[in-house]
């Protein structure tokens, strides 16, 4: 192991804040004493501690609310997006089996939807799975005409995970609204970083992840309108906590903890995203100045400033892994990485396998320095170098051979 | 997933990375895989005219796995009969490397390249049976 | 606010130090356990320590642990994940449990405990495999059910069992393989660790368990959802410490004498008070009291304006003044259910907490026109 590569076992430059973020320490510091001294249950209406306890709670919950322009009471605890995200399309679709039996969604929303659509459909329902364009986003022509009377609930999701595009979430809800379907929006990696009015934009349901936000894990929150009514089937019954959507013990200091990264992310969003775009497209510009043959991944205008997917043509992306050990970075989503498979995200856009596997996802946040940034950069770069330097593939391309003129034996 | 030190080793420090001209008549020239898998490996032998193996480069796209079994390979069959090079086992590649089952195609691969490239040496020099190497 | 005495440790328990501090690193160090760069291999290393500890609780193998996001939900991924149309569940089990799923009651005999013999006719009488589930100590009694029995008989009839062993670890010990069940849930915070993450642990680690949370392969694909970091390594550590008051004496020696003392001063200060299912096996650390004609509510509100706190039925209710189904099961008289409230006892309950509860309970039982003795003199 060189010098490099034992400093970045300790510390690597994080750089994969789509997968997780790490716990804003302001957000630790007021969760730390619902641990301790004010650890009561708020369900518990008997005593003191449990007043205190839900008095934290509903005070998170006003804090989610403001964040997207809910009412509170609208807010329901989960114990994360994977959750939320279950609740709302299972719950609404099976809630409303009688009348409507079709869900719809993009092919390019976060896996646990998708598997959630894909139950639907051994329980009967019909769902029809919208491509996306080439920049990542929904055509909403499409969406339009595939949404009917038979349609319960449409779900985009607005921010995409991999490639940090921002689905035109106004004009999808018009349409959910003007078609009578319910609406709902995974904004998982939305909530914080883009300006969200639920009523603005004729959302539904929506659902909300704590550490994607700098909040902690196991923790999420599910929107659902109170008027027009919007009425699901529970998925965890006993208790009757959460307007009987969701039982089980709320912990405290986990809603404290999402409710403080809430205020948080709302206050600092409009110059936090400015710091950000300015970062990207250092990293952006400095990769592009030293290498050749580098593709941006989806939209660059319609996405999060946090987000740059990039392809690096005749390298391979688990080589590259592996070239830049002193960086956090994912290869693929997070969830599908430990598969070899090339990313369904980047398939669906139709990049080339080829070129699906050679991508790196730079997910950068609220702790991300300008020095990070150019630390990738170069680290990037030599990594690139360096297997462009052994890549057939580069040889050939750069003797003008075409690849697809080749007769590979696909093993 | 964590990488052996060989395989780290290999990674940064590849052996013989290089092209030999594919059309001299004593360069055997393997290419297998596929860019659409994530793997493509070339591999290149340059024959004495006592049939022993003198010089070999490779270059690979690919993950670490596949370019540690590659640069491995050209170290083992450098020195070799052309028999002795068509005997080495994926097997005793994945072994040295200390390589994850979900890695032995690479090894696998590897020792297909070995493979292609003595056919290819063999195709050229008219003294194999005529059969096809990958390119 | 004063807070001289919480006795309310079955709603949920203060955490452990040593809890709190393995949540305050994991949440300052971050990382997903599913990434595959150093941040996320080290988050998923921190998870699989804090999986063996929570299985070490329960005698079990880590791979048979499926963390959820709670005993609620883990609960409820047992009762609808096993696969079996007809579940049978006791009439004291949890809301969480009576409520997952379409089930049939098994009744419970006046100490609480349940009725074997009928449970044995329930499962004769319908040829279906079913699922029993029946818990492993009731949350406002303390009482232990006899599960090993249960889930002998269960076998006989070809059912799976569950058993949710929520207020059990730290309290008594707790062998999945002893009880023989299929199944069994655990709550982190009811033994000292954080809320939102408890398990469901499989006796057999490869059961096809039907997830109820779908996308992401998470928990081997019983699970989906981004691990909650925190809390798993906050619920091993307090998984530790429980294994270790059972090891080390204390849940015996310490809470279970402090609760017995508790109860017989009870009687000798209010000879007329109840104690409810003191004829059955219990935990060492419940107490529930009647206090015949004082509504449990008067009592609750009494005993916080004096700084101590209690239940009276279950915190899960949400606020609501419901009758307790458990107490009814037991075929209280309303009148004895009524005034029923739960005392319960932990880790850092201390003799002046007891003290401080009897004062105040016999104060008001005078005030109340029962019949009092006065207190011991103090030592």
């Amino acid at each position: 192991m060189t010098a490099v590569d034992k400093n970045s076992k300790t510390h690597p430059i994080y750089l994969d804040y789509q997968a997780t973020t790490p716990c804003d320490p302001r957000v630790v510091d007021k969760m730390l004493p619902y641990f301790t001294e004010k650890f009561g249950n708020p369900h518990s209406r008997n005593h003191a501690y449990g007043w205190e306890a839900e008095e934290a709670v509903e005070v998170a919950r006003e804090q989610i609310a403001d964040i997207i322009g809910a009412d509170p009471k609208e807010v329901i605890f989960t114990s994360g997006a994977t959750e939320s995200n279950n609740l709302a399309i299972k719950g609404v679709a099976q809630f409303y089996r009688d009348k409507k039996d079709h869900v719809v969604t993009v092919v390019t929303e976060h896996k646990c939807v998708l598997d959630t659509c894909r139950h639907l459909e051994q329980e009967g329902f019909r769902v029809t799975y919208l491509p996306v364009r080439a920049n990542g986003l929904v055509d909403l022509a499409e969406l339009e005409a595939a949404v009917t009377d038979k349609t319960a609930v449409v779900s985009v999701m607005g921010v995409n995970n991999e490639i940090g595009v921002i689905q035109p979430l106004a004009e999808i809800g018009a349409i959910c609204r003007k078609k009578g379907a319910f609406f709902h929006t995974d904004c998982a990696q939305a909530v914080g970083k883009i300006p969200l009015d639920v009523n603005a934009m004729n959302i539904d349901l929506m659902s909300i992840s704590g550490h994607k936000l700098y909040g902690p894990k196991g923790i999420g929150a599910l929107y659902v309108r109170r008027r027009p009514r919007v009425r699901l089937v529970p998925m965890i019954n006993g208790g009757g906590q959460e307007r009987g959507m969701r039982s089980g013990t709320l912990a405290t200091p986990l809603c404290v903890g999402l409710g403080e990264a809430c205020r948080l992310a709302k206050a600092e969003m409009g110059a936090e995203a400015e710091r950000l775009r300015m970062l990207r497209d250092r990293l952006l510009d400095g990769v592009r100045a030293r290498l050749p043959e580098v593709y941006i991944n989806g939209d660059l205008e319609q996405r999060i400033p946090g987000n740059l997917n990039l392809s690096f043509a005749f390298v391979e992306g688990e080589g590259l892994m592996m070239g830049v050990k002193d960086l956090a970075v994912s290869s693929g989503s997070a969830c599908t990485s430990a598969s070899l498979e090339p990313s369904y995200v980047l398939r669906a856009l139709g990049v080339d396998v080829e070129m699906a596997h050679t991508s790196l996802r730079f997910g950068m946040g609220r702790f991300t320095t300008e020095a990070d940034i150019d630390h990738a950069i170069d680290s990037v770069t030599k990594a690139v170098e360096h297997l462009r330097a052994m890549s057939p593939l580069w040889e050939m391309h750069q003797q003008g051979i075409d690849l697809k003129s080749i007769q590979w034996a696909e093993h | 997933m964590a990488y052996s030190d060989k395989v780290v080793d290999h990674y940064e420090n590849p052996r013989n990375v290089g092209t030999l001209d594919k059309d001299a008549q004593d360069v055997g020239t393997g290419l297998v895989g596929a860019p659409a898998c994530g793997d493509v490996m070339k591999l290149q032998i340059k024959v004495s005219a006592e049939g022993i193996i003198e010089d070999a480069k490779f270059k690979t796209f690919g993950c670490g796995s596949a370019i540690a079994s590659s640069s491995l390979v050209t170290e083992w069959v450098k020195g070799k009969t052309l028999d002795e090079a068509a005997q080495i086992k994926n097997t005793e590649i994945a072994q040295e490397l200390a390589l994850p089952p979900v890695k032995i195609h690479c090894s696998v691969l590897a020792e297909d390249a070995i493979k292609a490239a003595i056919a290819d040496y063999k195709k050229k020099s008219g003294t194999g049976e005529p059969e096809a190497a990958a390119e | 606010m004063t807070r001289s005495a919480y006795l309310d440790y079955n709603a949920g328990a203060p955490m452990r130090p040593e809890a709190v501090a393995a949540m305050t690193e994991a949440l300052a160090t971050g990382g997903n356990p599913s990434s595959v760069h150093g941040a996320g291999r080290d988050a998923r290393r921190r998870m699989e320590e804090a999986r063996a500890r929570v299985a070490a609780l329960a005698a079990a193998d880590p791979s048979g642990v499926v963390f959820a996001s709670g005993g609620t939900e883990a609960n409820a991924l047992a009762l609808r994940g096993s696969g079996r149309d007809r579940v049978l569940v006791s009439a004291v089990e949890h809301a969480s449990v009576r409520e997952a799923v379409a089930a049939e009651t098994i009744p419970v005999g006046g100490d609480g405990v349940v009725d074997l013999d009928a449970l044995d006719h329930l499962l004769a009488a319908d040829p279906r495999p079913a699922l029993v589930s029946v818990m492993l100590a009731n949350n406002e009694t303390g009482v232990i059910q006899p599960v090993a029995r249960v889930a002998e008989m269960a076998r006989r009839h070809g059912a799976l069992v569950h058993c949710d062993a929520c207020q059990a670890p730290g309290r008594i010990v707790v062998s999945l393989s002893d009880l023989g069940v299929d199944f069994l849930t655990m709550s982190a915070h009811k033994l000292g660790g954080p809320a939102g993450i408890g398990a469901l642990v499989l006796a057999d680690p490869d059961f096809a368990l039907a997830p109820i949370l779908l996308g992401g392969g998470q928990e081997r694909r019983r699970r989906a959802g981004t691990e909650n970091l925190a809390g798993i390594v906050g619920f091993g550590a307090a998984a530790a410490m429980a294994a270790d008051d059972i090891g080390s004496g204390v849940a015996i020696l310490g809470v279970c004498n402090l609760r017995d003392d508790l109860e017989s001063e009870v009687r000798r200060r209010v000879p007329d008070a109840v104690v409810v299912g003191a004829g059955a096996p219990r935990i060492g650390n419940t107490a529930c009291l009647a206090l015949p004609g004082v509504a449990a509510q008067i009592q609750v509100a009494a005993l916080d304006l004096a700084g101590v706190m209690v239940s009276a039925g279950a915190a899960c209710s949400s606020g609501k003044v419901a009758e307790s189904h458990v107490l009814a099961a037991m075929g209280l008289e309303p009148a004895i259910a009524g005034s029923a409230v739960r005392v319960s006892l932990g880790w850092a309950s201390r003799r002046e907490d007891v003290d401080a509860f009897l004062d105040a309970w016999t104060e008001l039982a005078r005030r109340k026109g029962l019949r009092v003795n006065e207190a011991a003199k103090a030592a």
